[in-house]
Order: C-alpha cells, then sequence, then structure tokens
C-alpha cells in the first residue's frame, strides 16, 4: 500500500508538472500564431463588410488586390471579408480592433463610426498621405469633411456617399388608383397613399419603413431621422453643440411610426423586426410587388442592375419621390446623407503602403466602377460629370437632386452610442408597448445617461 | 516512501502519544496532486471572474475614447443598473425562463419519462430514447436553427396545424417566451432524463417491493421511496440544468434576438446587447456579474434545501 501511494504520488507529480508546462505552451505558442495570422511586413490586411445585397465592394477590393500586387511585387494583400449585416460588422470590427495582433490595415469603414473610432485609437492619421496624393483634389469638400476625426485630422477617403427618399412600385400605385408620379407634398400624403393600397390589396404591404433594433443604424437613418429631420427639430444642437431631448418633432416621428403599425400599414412586425428585412426589402418583396411604397437608400438600384439578383424591369416599375417634410413646410423635402470611406487602422506596420493601397482602390477608374455598381453618389468631382457615370443609372439624377435638402448625422464621437438608442424607441413603439411620448422620454433618459445632463437642452 | 513509512512505525512504538505533526515536505506531497485542478480553476474561473469584476467598475467601451482609455468608475455601472427598469425585467424574465424551461419543463419532463421509460418495452424505450436523446446531441445552434425553423410565421409548427385546418399565429412574435421555453426543455430534456433513468436503476428494487406489500399506492412509493432516494440525483440535476440555461445566449440570440422589444432578453442577451451592441462593455460586464451572482443564488438555494450532503 505504501509503495503504491508512492508511485501514484511521484506519477501526479509528473502529470502535475507536465499539464502546468502544456498550459504555459498553449499560451506562448497560440501569441506567435497571432502575430502570423495578421500578416507579416509586406502584408497588407483589408477588413470589409460583404453582405448578399452587398457585393460592389468585395469586387473593388478584388480588383484592387490584383492591381497592387502586380504593380508592387512582393507584397501581399490579403482580404478580410466580414459576412455580417451592418450593426454585426461595427462589433465585429471593434472587436479586431480591440487587439494588435488581429487589427486590419485598411478598414472599410462608416462615416458616421470616423470619429468614435479615431478618439479609440483605431485609425490612423492620414493627412500626410493625401497630399502627396494627385487625386485629393478631386474630391468634393464634403467628402472631405467627412473623413475627419474630432482632432481635426483626417481619417478616412470616402468612397461615396448617398441619400435616401421613397421608392414606389407604380403598378401598385395604379391599381390602387394614384398618380403613377407621384409627389406627397407632407406626411399625410404618404400615409394617404399608403392607406389606398391596403384598401385596394389588402395582401400588399403598403409601406416598408425601417423599424427596430435588428437593422441598427438603418433604422435610425433610413427611417427615423428621414422623419426627423423633416419636422424642423434635430438630434444635435450645433450652434449650442449640445444634444437636444423632449422634442415635438420626436415625438411626431414615433407617432409617424405609430400610425404605420396601429394601422397595418407597415411590413407584419414579425418581418419588419427581422435582421434580414432590409435585404429582403430590395431584392425580394419590392421586385415582387409586395410593397407599395419603401423608404430606403439611393443604392437599391445598383443591386437591381448588376447585382446577383437583377431586375431589369424596374426602371418602368419604380418611381421615385422626395420624402416630404412633415406639414410640407421648407425646404419641402428631406433627406438624410452619410457614406463610407476606407481607413488606415493604426496597427499598420507600413501606414504608407497601406494608404497606397487605399489610392489604388480609389483610383479614377475603380472609383467609377464602384459609383456606377454600388449606386453611389459620386464625390470626385472628375466622375461627378461624367457622361459615362451620369447615363449609367436614370436614378442617379433623382438621388443627387436630393443633395440641395440632405443633412448629416451629428458628427460626434458618441452619436453611434447616442444612435443605438433610437431603434430601441421605434421598436416600442411599433411593437406597442411604449407611447410615442414614453418612447421619447426612455430615448432621453438614455442620452442623459451617455452624454450627462450638462450635454443636453431642451428643445424650445 | 521512506518518510512515509518512518512515522508510521514510529506510531505503532510510542503508543497513545498524539500523532507527530506531518513534515511540510509532506503537506505539500499531499497537495500536489491538488495543484493541476487549482492551477486550471484559478486561469479559467477565477481569473476571469476577477477580470470581469474589476471590468465592471470601469466604463470600457467597444469604440470611442472609452476603449482608448477605460476609466475606473466605482460603482457607477452597478447603480444605474439598479435604477434601470429594463435591468429588472431582465432579471424577472431570467427566473421566468430557467423557472419554467429548466427546474419545470427539463426536470418534470426528465422525471416523467425516466419514470415511464421503466415500465416500457425495450423497442418503445429505445425509440424514444433516441428521439430525445437526439435534441440534445445537437449543437446548441443547430438546435436553434431547427427550433427557429418550427416555429416561426411559415415554419413546420404552423404548416401542421394547417392540415387541420388552423391558423397559427407567429409564435416568434406573438408568444416569443413560450417559443424560447418550449425549444429549451426540447433540447435539455434528454440530460434530467438520463441523470434520472440512471438514479432510478440505483434504487434496490427490494425496497420498493417491500413498499408494495404493504399496501403503498404508485404515487405513494414515487413520493415516499423514490423521491427521497434520488434526493441527491435531483439536486445535482437541478442545479446543473440550472445553471446550464442561467448561460443560454443563443437559443434566444437565434429564435428572437431577445425581442420583440425586450420581451425575451434574459441576463445573458442583455449582457451582449449592451457590451456589443451599445458598445458599452464596462456595463454588459456589470450585467453578466449580476448574471453569476443570480447562478449563485440559485446553487446555494439547492444547497439549502435539498441538502444533498446529508443522508
Amino acid at each position: 500500500m505504501q509503495v503504491n501511494n508512492g508511485h501514484v504520488r511521484t506519477a501526479v507529480a509528473i502529470v502535475t508538472a507536465a499539464s502546468l508546462f502544456a498550459l504555459a505552451a498553449c499560451g506562448s505558442s497560440s501569441g506567435e500564431s497571432g502575430a502570423e495570422a495578421s500578416g507579416g511586413e509586406d502584408t497588407i490586411t483589408v477588413a470589409y463588410q460583404k453582405t448578399a445585397t452587398f457585393t460592389q465592394m468585395d469586387d473593388l477590393m478584388q480588383t484592387a488586390k490584383a492591381e497592387f500586387e502586380a504593380a508592387n511585387s512582393g507584397v501581399t494583400v490579403e482580404l478580410m471579408p466580414i459576412e455580417a449585416e451592418q450593426d454585426q460588422y461595427f462589433t465585429r470590427l471593434a472587436l479586431m480592433n480591440g487587439s494588435a495582433e488581429t487589427a486590419p490595415d485598411v478598414i472599410y469603414e462608416d462615416t458616421f463610426q470616423i470619429r468614435s473610432d479615431a478618439a479609440a485609437g483605431f485609425l490612423a492619421p492620414i493627412d500626410d498621405y493625401v497630399e502627396e496624393w494627385d487625386d485629393w483634389d478631386q474630391y468634393l469638400d464634403t467628402a472631405k469633411q467627412a473623413g475627419l476625426g474630432d482632432d481635426g485630422q483626417l481619417y478616412g477617403v470616402s468612397t461615396g456617399t448617398d441619400t435616401r427618399g421613397l421608392y414606389y412600385h407604380k403598378d401598385i400605385f395604379e391599381a390602387a388608383g394614384l398618380p403613377t408620379e407621384w409627389e406627397p407634398e407632407t406626411w399625410e400624403d404618404v400615409l394617404e397613399a399608403a392607406r389606398a393600397i391596403k384598401e385596394s390589396a389588402p395582401d400588399v404591404t403598403p409601406m416598408a419603413l425601417y423599424t427596430g433594433q435588428a437593422q441598427g443604424e438603418a433604422t435610425s437613418m433610413q427611417g427615423f431621422e428621414m422623419l426627423l429631420y423633416g419636422t424642423g427639430d434635430q438630434l444635435y444642437d450645433t450652434e449650442e453643440q449640445k444634444w437636444v431631448t423632449g422634442s415635438q418633432g420626436f415625438v411626431d416621428a414615433l407617432t409617424f411610426y405609430d400610425t404605420v403599425y396601429s394601422e397595418e400599414l407597415g411590413l407584419p412586425l414579425e418581418l419588419a423586426l427581422d435582421a434580414a428585412v432590409g435585404g429582403r426589402v430590395a431584392t425580394e418583396l419590392l421586385p415582387q410587388g409586395q410593397v407599395g411604397i419603401a423608404l430606403d437608400g439611393s443604392w437599391l438600384p445598383g443591386n437591381w442592375i448588376s447585382g446577383d439578383n437583377p431586375w431589369p424591369e424596374w426602371e418602368e416599375k419604380i418611381g421615385f419621390a422626395p420624402m416630404p417634410t412633415q406639414e410640407g413646410q421648407e425646404p419641402g423635402a428631406t433627406s438624410m446623407s452619410g457614406g463610407w470611406t476606407l481607413a488606415v487602422g493604426s496597427q499598420a506596420e507600413d501606414p504608407q503602403q497601406a494608404f497606397d493601397f487605399i489610392a489604388t482602390a480609389l483610383n479614377r477608374e475603380n472609383s467609377l466602377t464602384y459609383y456606377t455598381t454600388a449606386g453611389q453618389i459620386a464625390v470626385r468631382a472628375d466622375i461627378a460629370e461624367d457622361p459615362e457615370y451620369l447615363n449609367y443609372n436614370p436614378s442617379f439624377e433623382f438621388f443627387s437632386s436630393l443633395v440641395d435638402v440632405t443633412n448629416f448625422r451629428p458628427a460626434t464621437p458618441d452619436y453611434s452610442q447616442i444612435s443605438a438608442n433610437i431603434p430601441v424607441a421605434t421598436e416600442s413603439v411599433a411593437t406597442g408597448s411604449a407611447t410615442p411620448e414614453e418612447a421619447a422620454a426612455a430615448y432621453d433618459a438614455g442620452l442623459v445617461q451617455i452624454v450627462g445632463e450638462d450635454q443636453t437642452t431642451e428643445a424650445p | 516512501m521512506a518518510s512515509l513509512t518512518e512515522p508510521q512505525v514510529d506510531r505503532r512504538r510510542r503508543g497513545p502519544t498524539p500523532r507527530p505533526r506531518p513534515g511540510a515536505a509532506r503537506t505539500l506531497g499531499r497537495l500536489l496532486p491538488l495543484a493541476p485542478a487549482v492551477a486550471l480553476l484559478v486561469v479559467f474561473l477565477v481569473g476571469p471572474i476577477l477580470y470581469s469584476l474589476y471590468g465592471s467598475l470601469t466604463n470600457r467601451s467597444m469604440s470611442g475614447p472609452g476603449a482608448a482609455d477605460p476609466q475606473f468608475i466605482g460603482l457607477d455601472n452597478y447603480t444605474q443598473l439598479f435604477s434601470d427598469g429594463e435591468f429588472w425585467t431582465s432579471v424577472w424574465l431570467t427566473v421566468l425562463f430557467v423557472g419554467a424551461s429548466a427546474v419545470i419543463g427539463q426536470n418534470g419532463m426528465g422525471m416523467a419519462l425516466a419514470l415511464l421509460l421503466r415500465a416500457a418495452s425495450s423497442p418503445v424505450r429505445a425509440l424514444v430514447g433516441t428521439v430525445v436523446v437526439g435534441a440534445w446531441v445537437l449543437p446548441e445552434i443547430v438546435a436553434a436553427f431547427a427550433a427557429y425553423a418550427f416555429f416561426s410565421g411559415d415554419g413546420t409548427l404552423n404548416i401542421v396545424l394547417g392540415w387541420f385546418g388552423l391558423d397559427g399565429p407567429a409564435w416568434l412574435f406573438t408568444f416569443p417566451m413560450l417559443a424560447v421555453i418550449l425549444a429549451n426543455v426540447w433540447r435539455g430534456t434528454a440530460f434530467s432524463m438520463m441523470v434520472y433513468a440512471a438514479a432510478l436503476n440505483e434504487v434496490p428494487p427490494e425496497i420498493t417491493e417491500a413498499a408494495e406489500l404493504d399496501g403503498a399506492q404508485g404515487w405513494q412509493q414515487f413520493a415516499y421511496i423514490t423521491l427521497p432516494m434520488i434526493r441527491r440525483a435531483v439536486s445535482t440535476n437541478l442545479m446543473l440544468i440550472t445553471l446550464q440555461t442561467l448561460g443560454v445566449f443563443t437559443l434566444i440570440w437565434v429564435m428572437t434576438g431577445g425581442g420583440p422589444g425586450v420581451q425575451t432578453s434574459t441576463l445573458p442577451v442583455l449582457a451582449y446587447q449592451e457590451a456589443f451592441k451599445f458598445m458599452q462593455v464596462g456595463y454588459g460586464t456589470a450585467i453578466a456579474t449580476m448574471t453569476l451572482l443570480v447562478g449563485a443564488l440559485f446553487s446555494v438555494l439547492y444547497i439549502k434545501v435539498l441538502k444533498p450532503e446529508v443522508d
């Protein structure tokens, strides 16, 4: 017995030592392999978004990779498409940026995230590099502005901008006895048209309106803000530099949501709150004539022309109308503009090389292809007037005209955090769990929590 | 070896003298076998818990200034949490989810199946066993998609209901909590069933027969003989499935995403949303820490009430 115990003890001691050693070994080896994964000196890692309805950035990156590798022998461009919807994309990107080992060198970055990510130290300033880039002079001033961080340094090169408006299906309008050249002047006109559609075709969803948390920023921008900025109220008082609480416009915009869902003019809620609904409206419901009106971004026709689900008939079937202001007040219509950029990650080993890749990706030819296929509004002067661009897509003329009335989101580092509360408000109103007033009050409370009482101002 | 044998010899010779204090080397030798377990616990359990406690006291965020330089903010996250109605809703939903799907659903169903299968013929036992265990074998994400396909508006359930001329509602939207509870019962029952089947096999047949001779009815036998004898299995099982259910995230996230509204946002879902959707990692960590506390409370409750260690 005694002898046996001794043996067991020795054996256990050995196993212990071995397992501890193995643990230590695990730790060190994973560290090394992580560093390798992020690419050696001559590898540029590029992170961008790719979804079923958004493959144009992938096409652009493939082209740029081939061109860049051909021009710079010995350099490998490692593409890291992130297949996720918008909200998830930001999360994944932020997680990648959290560690030096996984941080990408070139990042496809939404303009509304730039200030936030620059403040977080995820991005590298590129002022020095654009100075030596000939094409930079072609960029419009608004596009240059969009890439600025809070510190006034430049962090991103715009890949194009966008506007938002109403799409309507002419067949459905005709059946409902509505004009096929539709020009709504107030919110009530839009709702009236939706009611007429519901009357004539009960199976058709009268109006697709981005709602709920699953759509994230799309709900904030394509949905709620398209309404709010037509009321005269805004999210942020740029003169006082404070966030607005208790505005009537906020309640009115939510009341619009309330009307749409309580009168069953919107998509069935189970569908409207589904993460995939944005893509489905664009590729399925609108082309199949199951949605009468859709409030959406200028990029939809890009999919119909060259996406995975082409829909050549769209030019005859789809009409466009600017989103009217609430009561038709000046300027009569409203829109929101955003857009994305390419940025250099702060962990890039060779920022100059990373920027050179961006310069290749956004040279004249590649930009033209991207603007046209992805349905972007050109931000390069040399392309904006190019007939090849203007004639490519008949919707460009309409969406470019909205630039006159468009609005931009508040450019502050905490916008993205604050904006995340807007979908919550729309969802609680749409599901009937809160009145517009209650949901607006909940938003105000969340806002104060994020920015503090002294950074807010009561609406007049 | 030598050090082990010598004191023994000494003791025998000295008779009733007090046992000598074992040497430090010997104590160390006795504790050594615990080292791997302790090391693993420290690295994979205590470490993360302490780190999460620390994280919950900062304003770390996914982006913005809070990502570059997180500040220590004391208990601010917790005071904010406790004054947030959504948090208490979430606590209630978590208790409801755990109570209905684990304590009542999985536990009850598992026990019922184990009892019924004892009396079943072997083909029936094999068939039912396979069907029940099938759900448990599936990876969580697969089970979640299967449950989603079953309950969704034009899913299996409504198609089957349609055959009988019934028009089912959009389950995930109209009864989201019921849907996720049923899905979790479906997925987890096999575990309880197997634990109970094993425990029931250990009940000596003589005792049951004796009770039968004394005229005990079926339910009396169960309540006074079987249940007390498998009490420890019940307690272990309850503890395991409670903690498991408390941590269920994938199932709910895939099926409802915590919605509609906040109707199915249990604590893990809320923690995820705050940390990764609203980018407030510190705040999300505070919620995760509270989840840990809820789990600890449940564990203490089971240990106190069911007293598994006393016989």
